[in-house]
């Protein structure tokens, strides 16, 4: 099968895994087999495209041309492979991992949630393989209005509240600002296609060109970058295995991605360099990493912490692109890997925990490591890659990352990331140290009827969790694969 | 030889039809009668633009007599696309009458909407075709008249002071357009509307001429509902039968955006009348008054016929901007917008058609949880509504894509804003409905028997809905036609 079969292939997957939840839907146990055999077969599809963009191959699959010009359109290069690699492979795990919390916490339509799962990976495989700015557009806007669904899937007032905040802003900031810029790129430059060193060399410059970004920016919402932060903590209403897969991999990733790929493919890295307008985007976005630390310190809901973790830890990536040198680059795309794991590890123990105790709430967790062991040491292993140490893969891109910042001479970047880490650990670790440390509270203690009850989360919860935290440290080791795959988007 | 003939046969069918409706009576038969005619009249404009696309502008002399003294109808690209515009969307609402008709109107007195249907539909086709000033009245009038009676067939008793107010309205638009026609027979001594953009041209702008063109401005503003003249409007839509909703809503506005087209681009000439009258800076304003307006006045409807009633004095706001620009690329824009809008709306109406037909109300509260009771009738909704708002691969996309082209071409910097500003309030209209009927439990005093819409409603409204995404995908008919109509008014060769 050529590789533009196989891209074709990884479109459409997922919606044949849509339509057959749908008729599977009466049947709780066949529907769950199609859920996971889509996303098997998504990523051994994924899978069979690597090595031809290893090589340097750029497949290009060309659907149609909806008005001159205007193409519907997808090309394979690496940053997309890395991202559909990431995306389809953690849906097996995130796959897994629902029907464990789903089932566990006996929760209403589930076919509802199965299909807009499938939708969404759809959504995120558009946008990863998208080759040009109007294809990867409608992709996004597919991505969001999927998962409005998920987010709101208790039907609760909070939660329809908390949806409206998620697609007001989400739409709100792709159609205010997104669509004007990309109507600005096609009016000057007469092309939305990605390429290397960018399109807008010869055709922009002056204070346009830092125009053009800021609307890009702040139209891509789903990257988080403050102050259009608020959707991402909102989404948290939503189940467990919605924030980890889709808030802390597919959607906020696709934000970061399409961040990266404006400013690699669309301006050029060097191009925004030489011109010296776009040097604003690296100061926000360390602001933002630092800001929402702090923000994180101050939550005691365990997932509202790790949804302020996520905005920083997306803004890390914003500024390793926003440093416009290749290693800022490289380090910015290996983040969305090395951070996709670590952080669904960290999502998937909050619902482990949560389907176990039904606690919520830091100050409860006393002692919770006593009785969950495997959930809290596997949170410990995803906490330590967050953080960037070793031997976790987290730390290479934080290395990357610095070495970026030095290479372009700001050594105020470094400083940030320093102080991030810091900031992690006392917003990660004392979760670990009280969950295996302090005396239980009296619910788990021993002498309490409660506590026999509070044991570990079902298997196909606690499997999962173990396998990314395994993950995690596997991309220690295997860092140079990943580096090599990406090396191109630095232009080496 | 028939084929010769076509342009008459155009007119001729719809017109004859009507009458035969009140003698057949019967509800079923002439349901049935009038599908047929309706596809015919369908089948007859296709026929008529595949001829103008091959041979270019057909001139047909009725009864025989040689114009500028008999009448002429006259087809170019331009109105044979709007022909085609008109008559598709006549058919396809036709053969969706017939439950709702039943139900709203009553089977026994079901031959009178098809007979004011079919005039209506004559007249619509009328004002396209012809090619005489005059004539163009008299159709407006026949359209004119039998939709007034169409509003005044809704059940609800508001529906006769729509009707009414619509009635002061329109006749004072037409006898508006009247005056102007009158003055310029006094200046040029003809009514045939090629001549007279010949002697207009010769007189010179002389002040008979320009109060003419004033005349015609307004009466024309009223007749298309342009903001701040669209007063009639809402209730119309909101009161009427759910067919003539549909029906009216989809092409009345649109025949009158055609007449305002040709009078300024053919009869007087477009320099004179952008250029020396600067009647495009004017329209400008209002059509960018009335997407902002219409869009925002939307969001608090109640009633959501009455929401979209708003939200196609927005959409006229559309139209007549890329009119107002007269370029190719916003002429292009504007007449784009013409044929989409017509698919937008006449499947959002058949959409809030099964609506009523099925539950007896159109409200936002009515809306609540019914995506579980009529998936394929909110499906249907939802989908118009991503049409209206211009997400890619739909319709609404490709014309809001132009008519951005046109103003960028421009630098009206400005318009770019506000027309994404429509769009989003658009998302917030159109969301408000979605998320009622999706997301929101079913109101406690509720029926709990409604069902899916008979297959009869599904099948056209379907059609119609697909027809939104087929031609937002494959846009060469649609924006090939208009681009060389636009071209071809411009006096624009290449």
């Amino acid at each position: 099968m050529s590789a533009p079969d196989l891209m074709l292939l990884a479109l459409v997957i997922p919606l044949i895994g849509a339509v057959t939840i749908v008729l599977f839907g009466k049947i709780p146990n066949l529907r769950e087999a199609a859920t996971l055999v889509t996303a098997v077969s998504l990523f051994a599809v994924a899978l069979n495209l690597l090595p031809v963009v290893a090589d340097g191959g750029r497949p290009d699959l060309n659907l149609i041309e909806v008005l001159p010009g205007l193409e519907l359109r997808f090309t394979l290069e690496p940053l997309g492979m890395l991202f559909a690699l990431i995306a389809s492979g953690l849906w097996i795990v995130n796959s897994i991992y629902s029907i464990g919390y789903m089932r566990a916490k006996k929760e209403s339509n589930q076919t509802r949630f199965y299909v807009c799962f499938a939708l969404a990976i759809f959504g995120a495989m558009g946008v990863a393989l998208a080759g040009n700015m109007f294809t990867l557009f409608i992709c996004y806007e597919v991505l969001t209005i999927t998962t409005y669904p998920l987010v709101t899937h208790a039907g609760t007032p909070e939660a329809m509240r908390s949806g409206r905040t998620y697609l007001g802003l989400l739409l709100g900031s792709s159609i205010g600002l997104q669509l004007a810029a990309i109507i600005g790129t096609w009016y000057l430059t007469g092309t939305l296609d990605f390429r290397d060193g960018g399109v807008f060399a010869g055709h922009v410059q002056g204070p346009v060109i830092g125009l053009l970004l800021f609307l890009y920016v702040y139209g891509i919402g789903k990257a988080a970058l403050m102050p259009i932060h608020r959707w991402l903590p909102a989404a948290m209403v939503a189940p467990t295995p919605v924030s980890a897969l889709l808030h802390a991999v597919a959607v906020v990733k696709a934000g970061v991605f399409t961040v990266l790929k404006v400013i690699v493919y669309l301006f050029g890295s060097d191009f925004l360099r030489e011109s010296g307008y776009g040097d604003w985007l690296a100061y926000i976005a360390g602001a933002t990493v630092l800001t929402a630390s702090l923000i994180a310190m101050t939550k005691d809901n365990l997932k509202a912490r790790l949804a302020y973790s996520t905005v920083s830890q997306l803004s890390y990536i914003i500024l390793g692109a926003a440093l416009f040198t290749p290693l800022g680059a490289i380090g910015g795309a290996m983040h969305i890997a090395m951070h996709a794991l670590g952080k669904i590890t960290l999502f998937f123990c909050a619902g482990a925990i949560y389907v176990a105790s039904g606690k919520t709430q830091i100050s409860d967790m006393h002692g919770i490591g006593r009785v969950m062991p495997f959930t809290l040491f596997a949170f410990f292993i995803g906490s330590l890659s967050v953080i960037g140490l070793p031997p976790m893969g987290g730390s290479w891109s934080k290395y990357f990352i610095a070495m970026g910042a030095l290479e372009s001479g700001q050594i105020v970047f470094v400083a940030v990331l320093m102080i991030s880490s810091l900031l992690n650990i006392a917003y990660l670790l004392p979760i670990v140290a009280r969950g295996f440390f302090s005396p239980p509270s009296d619910e788990i203690g021993s002498g309490n009827v409660a506590a026999t009850k509070i044991k570990e989360a079902p298997l196909l919860c606690v499997a999962p969790l173990c396998l990314t935290a395994f993950g995690c440290i596997v991309l220690f080791f295997y860092a140079d694969p990943l580096y090599r795959l990406l090396a191109p988007i630095g232009g080496g | 030889m028939i084929s010769t003939h076509l342009p008459a046969l155009q007119i001729i069918l719809p017109l004859l039809a009507a009458p035969l409706c009140v003698i057949l009576r019967n509800g079923t038969l002439t349901y049935w009668f009038a599908v047929v005619v309706a596809w015919l009249a369908f089948a007859v404009s296709a026929l008529l633009l595949q001829e103008v696309n091959a041979i270019g502008v057909i001139a047909y002399k009725l009864g025989g007599w040689a114009p500028p003294w008999g009448i002429e109808y006259r087809i170019d690209l331009l109105n044979a696309y709007v022909l085609l515009i008109v008559s598709a969307i006549g058919a396809l609402t036709v053969s969706y009458a017939k439950p709702s008709v039943d139900q709203e109107i009553g089977g026994d007195r079901g031959y009178l909407f098809y007979t004011a249907f079919l005039l209506c539909l004559a007249g619509l086709l009328g004002v396209t075709i012809t090619g005489d000033a005059f004539n163009i009245f008299v159709f407006l009038e026949i359209s004119s008249l039998s939709s007034y009676a169409l509003i005044a067939m809704g059940r609800d008793r508001r529906a006769l002071i729509a009707s009414y107010r619509y009635l002061v309205f329109g006749t004072i638009g037409a006898t508006f357009f009247l005056i102007g026609v009158g003055l310029l027979y006094q200046m040029t001594g003809t009514l045939n509307i090629a001549d007279l953009g010949e002697r207009v041209a010769a007189v010179g702008p002389n002040r008979t001429i320009t109060v003419a063109f004033g005349f015609m401005a307004v009466g024309l503003a009223v007749k298309a509902a342009l903001f701040p003249v669209h007063a009639w409007l809402p209730n119309a839509y909101a009161y009427a039968p759910s067919v003539a909703t549909i029906f009216l809503a989809a092409t009345a506005t649109k025949v009158s955006i055609y007449v305002l087209i040709r009078t300024y681009f053919t009869i007087f000439h477009h320099d004179f009348s952008f250029g020396v009258m600067a009647l495009g800076d004017i329209f400008m304003v209002f059509a960018v008054l009335a997407m902002l307006a219409g869009s925002a006045i939307a969001i608090f409807q109640t009633d959501i016929k009455r929401m979209l009633a708003y939200s196609s004095v927005a959409q006229i706001g559309y139209m007549v901007l890329g009119v107002s620009m007269a370029t190719v690329l916003g002429l292009t824009g504007g007449m784009l917008h013409l044929f989409n809008h017509a698919l937008i709306k006449g499947a959002l109406f058949m959409a809030m058609g099964c609506v009523f037909y099925r539950t007896g109300s159109v409200s936002i509260e009515s809306m609540r949880g019914l995506a579980a009771r009529m998936p394929w009738t909110m499906a249907a909704f939802v989908a118009g509504g991503m049409s209206l708002i211009g997400v890619p691969l739909t319709v609404g996309f490709v014309s809001k894509w132009y008519l951005l082209l046109a103003a960028m071409e421009q630098n009206l910097w400005w318009i770019l804003v506000f027309l994404i500003i429509a769009s989003l309030m658009a998302i917030i209209y159109v969301w408000r409905v979605v998320e009622a009927a999706y997301f929101m439990p079913s109101s406690a005093g509720a029926p709990t028997d409604i069902q899916e819409a008979p297959m009869a409603m599904l099948v056209p409204m379907w059609v119609m809905v697909l027809a939104n995404f087929y031609f937002g995908i494959d846009t060469k008919l649609s924006v090939g036609v208009a681009t060389r109509a636009a071209k071809f008014l411009l006096g624009d060769a290449s």
